[in-house]
């Protein structure tokens, strides 16, 4: 992926089939500590122990098909990077996945077309709350999608995508203003 | 309009939810757009965003898009498929171009690109 933020729609996508009605994510940004972290938590199905070992493993799939490719594809991207990763699940609950980069590693893809990538999320799944932040030492901007949302249907909601995506793309000029220009 | 604010955003849902209450009846054409690891990591968001663009430019009421996962054509990703009663056709090796010309010309004009098809059945 040339891109962290297709890593990220790649992994939400996970949290989506898992049936979840909650999705927070978080990009935090630390610059002086030389830090990324990508944390997403669901409260979809979840997952038991046996499963939750096997995710790593690019021929394990929870759905119906021969390759789960998100996970260690993204995994691999992590370690090359200095990173770590974890994932935590219970069944009926939920699942948290949390990981920390080295924000300058030479291997760490851009993160890329991060509204985009937020608005196509929110857009297509309206039914889903959606807790989203991004925050760059300290100064952050967050939405929750269920007082712009609630009660429309995928229709009514595909036709606010350019607005959504033009509003956090602002968002994003916000946070990064007086900041030097980096990737 | 340019949004400056949340108030901003809030009219735009309101005349989203206007827009959409004008429409007549059940969506003409249903978009699916294959979105596993293959699909996202060979184009599809790209192609998602052109086909939301588009169909939200020229404010086409009848459409309604939605997501799947890898239906094991990876080699062919970007795809996407275009259901209209028994009809059924996909597309594949899209860009976002691609994209914008397939909503002028199958979902506004009727006419499927004979070329950039995958596969096409009646149910």
């Amino acid at each position: 992926m040339k891109e962290l933020a297709l890593h990220i729609l790649d992994l939400v996508e996970n949290s989506i089939r898992a049936q979840a009605k909650r999705i927070a994510l978080s990009v935090v940004e630390h610059v002086a500590e030389d830090r990324l972290e990508i944390i997403i938590q669901d409260n979809g199905v979840g997952m038991d122990e046996v499963t939750l070992r096997r995710i790593w493993d690019p021929f394990f799939s929870g759905q119906k098909k021969k390759v789960g490719l998100g996970i260690p594809l993204f995994a691999q991207v992590v370690e090359q990077c200095g990173g770590k990763m974890e994932i935590s699940s219970k069944p009926g609950e939920g699942t948290s996945l949390k990981a920390i980069v080295q924000r300058s590693h030479i291997d760490l893809p851009p993160l890329g077309n991060l509204p985009e990538t937020l608005a196509l999320l929110v857009v297509s799944h309206p039914e889903i709350e959606w807790d989203l932040r991004h925050s760059v030492n300290g100064r952050e901007w967050s939405f929750n999608s269920k007082e712009f949302l609630s009660g429309m249907d995928l229709e009514e909601v595909s036709l606010m995508y350019p607005h959504l995506r033009e509003w956090f793309q602002s968002q994003e000029d916000n946070l990064r203003e007086g900041s030097p220009h980096e990737n | 309009m340019r949004i400056e604010s949340v108030e901003d955003l809030k009219k735009i849902r309101e005349e989203a939810r206007k827009k959409a209450l004008l429409r007549e009846g059940q969506a003409e054409y249903k978009v699916t757009v294959y979105m596993g690891t293959c699909g996202i990591a060979a184009g599809a968001r790209q192609v998602m965003a052109a086909l939301l663009d588009e169909i939200g430019k020229r404010g086409l009421k009848n459409v309604l898009v939605t997501q799947a996962g890898c239906i094991g054509l990876c080699d062919r990703e970007p795809l996407i498929g275009i259901e209209k009663g028994e009809e059924k056709v996909l597309y594949g090796d899209l860009t976002a171009e691609k994209t914008r010309q397939i909503v002028a010309s199958h979902l506004v004009n009727g006419q499927i690109i004979g070329d950039w098809v995958v596969h096409a059945e009646r149910r």
